[in-house]
């Protein structure tokens, strides 16, 4: 078994890495659509300035774009370097989406990103078009099937056990394809990214507008945005991710955590607006509750219970022992070198995962006592306070994107967008999608522990067996390397944004720019 | 049950974990090699751009080669994956750094204009060319002397070795090998696709490398040979068995890494495709004929890489120090219905890849010039 801080410093190593990547994601699924989006205007209307606003828009996307992949290599090298025994334990089924992720939707981005850029004038304004649209399709494809894979994490569907090779095998790839919690992730997470990819634009062109510069691109920046922002916005929020949170115990746990629910409550739960959960005495404090909402969100029904944390814990206790049977069983089968498990023990071998808890407080498991029992049970409650909190402010974000597109959908309907209380309040709010963003990965992640596949495979037994001090060294080259570049890229950002369209095009042809440095 | 046998599938996913292999060489492989041949070949700001531009409009796609080649071994050769990128730990990491580089170098050094930002930023590009070059082929010549790593009863691996392990002579000489054999193919990509003093330049390097490449190839050959102990499995092994390593055991012999050659003299076509190619780039360069001595290098790229495979077949992944062990075809790979799942989306997906592929290089055809960079500088790198 690798070592506490072993898979400490891995655990937090995955976490920034995930997180620092996903600051280059949601704008790449947002802004690649808003690229077709006007081209398409372009070529439908021939007008140039709006293939002037696309150029604009693109170089930026290029920044970020690259970013993006730079930052991406690192995940999938990291399930191997760091989480080896996961990576062992669950490639058959895992490695598979990520695997046509790459087949499917990388080759096709990486492959038209570049003509997007070197293409303009060696192909037809229709054949640009396709190619643009084409990174478009290619980066939420990418999306599709990476969430594919994080779901299987979440909710670990068409797969058994196999005792002869050690490890999970697929059983149903239809099952792992059309699994309930990918399908709800994937619209939440792109939806996610319009919402960033629509406020950049929508933010830019307001600082734009403020400073009555490119008030002509500015203009039909923002109009784009509004809208494509507040079907986007509409659409996290309406279609949240909660949707996925019933299809199974640890789900189930999950949403408990999120509410601060630590009883059952007589169905339709109510739903706690604010309060102070406290993990000791198990209760929540000073709350705020809507009666019947959580029930009406998490089960789609008037008469569905929505279980609390106490029932949950009861629950795992009662799988741990069930998993310690399965512990045994898997012994004589390995011992006979069979690679079929017999019926009467396929259910207590489901539950092999929550035996595994125990190897956090002894190796020899089959030994264990009550209390150890009872210790492994409590272990699948994640941090219920830190859930609760984080998980406010990200629906309270969402409601806010709501109103602010719905605000900026108004104004540009009616054409009365230079308004300086609307243009600062649109500027100030760029940070906050990704801010949001970032807090929904820490609830889906944080959330499904201790698991790192839930009711599966404990996070502390998937981390590879190496020596801590590599992983000092790798995380310490990643805090300098990535924060390095994270100043970089803004730099650049920051100054292609002052520079502005027509001067962006003049400058990067090599010659310094007359508005150049002068902001 | 998929209706394809597992031996079959098995021995499908090896051959295709060996064309991905190539396929990353072959196509990304021009761009490492042109990068790190840019303190070479490029000597001011303008040839510098051109380099970039030659390969910037098909390095991305390229590089999916190999971001695919990762994913198939975690799909198909699970417990390879798990090994070797966690036994390669701190290797991984340089690899990582380098890869990480390179995209941002690209798009950030052209940028802007201060003459220290693009000097870091070319400095980045090389080290983004000459680094996974390096550490690719020094991480495959160690394949052939086997690494530290043993497996539990629970198939948990541990690895006994450091960085400096990876380092000895044979797997430095691997490293060479992939080092020159990656100038000369971007050397003759430079060749191809930029004209005057700097395409002089670099078909002056890859005709050197394409020597240097001959040299060390056919000095690597004789080391295998006559210095190393290449592993067999002993006993007959069950092609079809549950993936499970600790089921076999396996002996280790000098020369063993040539038995294959023995058995099916057919197979001598990979290291001759390699000399050929090898030196058919070198007379097509002099011969001033760009394209085909570009395919040519493609051709002894594929031969180098399919000699390595063919040498170590069966095995992925020897262990030094535990031999039993070892990875190999019929004992490290996913559940057939896997395989079978992944062979179908792969007969599907990447004939379109390669059609849409060959699409991007038909419209990037031709030489970049200097007067394109000044009329569309604005959209290049």
């Amino acid at each position: 078994m690798p070592s506490f801080d072993v898979v400490d410093l891995s655990r937090l190593q995955f976490a920034l890495t995930a997180l620092y990547h996903f600051l280059f994601v949601p704008l790449t699924l947002g802004l690649s659509l808003l690229l077709a989006v006007m081209e398409s205007v372009y070529v439908m209307t021939g007008r140039t300035i709006w293939k002037e606003l696309t150029k604009f828009w693109g170089t930026l996307f290029g920044i970020n774009f690259a970013m993006g992949v730079a930052t991406g290599i690192t995940m999938e090298f990291q399930f191997g370097t760091n989480w080896a025994y996961y990576a062992h334990y669950v490639g058959d089924i895992f490695g598979a989406p990520l695997a046509i992720e790459g087949l499917m939707a990388f080759f096709l981005e990486a492959s038209f990103i570049g003509l997007f850029f070197f293409g303009w004038n060696r192909l037809s304004k229709i054949g640009h078009l396709v190619v643009t649209w084409l990174v478009a399709i290619g980066s939420n494809l990418s999306a599709l099937w990476i969430l594919i894979a994080n779901a299987w994490m979440q909710h670990p569907v068409g797969a058994t056990f196999n005792p002869a090779t050690m490890r999970m095998e697929v059983s149903s790839f239809y099952e792992v394809l059309f699994n309930p919690v990918a399908q709800a992730k994937f619209v939440h997470t792109v939806s996610a990214g319009y919402v960033t990819g629509a406020m950049f634009v929508l933010s830019i062109g307001a600082f734009y507008l403020l400073r009555g510069r490119h008030a002509e691109i500015a203009r039909r920046s923002i109009t784009v945005a509004a809208s494509f922002g507040l079907a986007s916005a509409l659409s996290v929020v309406v279609l949240g991710d909660e949707s996925g949170y019933t299809a199974g115990l640890n789900q189930q746990m999950k949403i408990a955590a999120i509410e601060a629910m630590w009883e059952t409550e007589p169905p339709p739960a109510s739903f706690t607006i604010i309060g102070f959960p406290n993990r000791e005495t198990e209760t929540t404090r000073y709350k705020i509750a809507v009666p019947w909402a959580l029930g009406l969100i998490a089960t789609r029904s008037l008469d569905e219970p929505v279980e609390g944390i106490k029932q949950l814990v009861k629950a795992a206790e009662q799988r741990v022992r069930n998993g310690l049977i399965g512990y045994k069983n898997l012994a004589q089968l390995r011992a006979r070198h069979s690679a079929t498990i017999p019926p009467d023990m396929e259910s207590p071998i489901r539950d092999l995962g929550y035996a595994l808890l125990l190897k956090r407080f002894r190796p020899d498991i089959e030994n264990a006592t009550d209390d150890q029992v009872h210790e492994a049970a409590l272990s699948t409650v994640p941090d219920v306070a830190a859930l609760f909190w984080t998980f406010r402010f990200m629906v309270g974000f969402g409601f806010y994107f709501v109103v602010l597109f719905a605000i900026a959908f108004y104004l540009a309907s009616v054409r009365q967008l230079e308004r300086n209380w609307f243009l600062q309040m649109a500027l100030w709010s760029l940070p906050l999608p990704w801010i949001a963003a970032e807090l929904g990965w820490i609830v889906a992640e944080y959330g499904r522990q201790p698991w790192i596949i839930d009711g599966v495979l404990p996070t502390f037994l998937g981390a590879s067996s190496e020596p801590a001090g590599n992983i000092w060294f790798s995380l310490i080259g990643f805090v300098l390397f990535y924060s390095t570049l994270a100043v970089v890229d803004v730099y650049l950002m920051v100054k292609y944004v002052r520079l502005g369209p027509r001067v962006t095009a003049a400058f990067a042809r090599g010659r310094p720019a007359p508005a150049a440095g002068r902001h | 049950m998929p209706p394809i046998d597992y031996a079959v599938l098995r021995f499908l996913w090896w051959a295709f974990l060996g064309l991905l292999l190539i396929g990353f060489a072959v196509t990304d492989g021009f761009d490492l090699g042109a990068a790190l041949l840019q303190p070479l070949v490029a000597r001011n700001d303008t040839e510098k751009r051109l380099l970039l531009n030659a390969v910037g409009p098909v390095w991305e796609g390229n590089q999916v080669w190999l971001i695919l080649g990762g994913g198939a071994a975690f799909a198909a050769w699970p417990p390879l994956y798990a090994v070797s990128f966690s036994g390669f730990y701190l290797a991984m990491f340089l690899v990582l750094a380098a890869l990480i580089l390179r995209p941002v170098a690209f798009t950030f050094r052209s940028k802007l204009e201060g003459v220290g930002w693009r000097r870091i930023w070319d400095w980045a590009f090389f080290v983004s060319g000459l680094g996974p070059a390096l550490v690719f082929g020094v991480a495959f010549g160690n394949l052939f002397l086997g690494v530290p790593f043993r497996f539990d009863e629970t198939l948990r691996v541990t690895y006994e070795g450091g960085l400096l392990g990876l380092l000895n002579p044979w797997a430095l000489l691997c490293g060479l090998v992939s080092v020159a054999m990656l100038a000369m193919h971007g050397g003759t990509w430079l060749a191809l696709k930029t004209e005057g003093p700097l395409a002089q330049r670099a078909r002056s390097a890859a005709s050197w490398a394409s020597i240097v490449l001959v040299a060390l190839f056919t000095l690597s050959g004789l080391w295998i040979a006559y210095g190393i102990h290449g592993y067999v499995v002993q006993g007959t092994i069950d092609p079809t068995a549950p993936s499970n390593p600790m089921d076999k055991s396996v002996l280790r012999a000098v020369g063993a890494w040539l038995a294959n050659y023995g058995i099916h003299r057919w197979l001598m076509i990979a290291p001759a495709l390699a000399y050929l190619g090898a030196g058919a780039t070198w007379t097509l360069l002099r011969a001033g004929r760009s394209l085909p001595a570009f395919l040519a290098s493609g051709v002894a790229v594929a031969g180098v890489i399919a000699t390595g495979g063919i040498s170590l077949f069966p095995f992925l992944l020897p262990s030094s120090i535990d031999p039993r062990s070892s990875l190999t075809v019929w004992d490290a790979s996913s559940s057939p219905t896997t395989l079978f799942i992944m062979l179908v989306a792969t007969a599907i997906f990447l004939p379109i890849v390669v059609a849409y592929t060959g699409w991007v290089f038909r419209v990037m055809r031709g030489p970049v010039t200097a007067d394109e960079l000044e009329r569309d500088g604005d959209n290049l790198y």
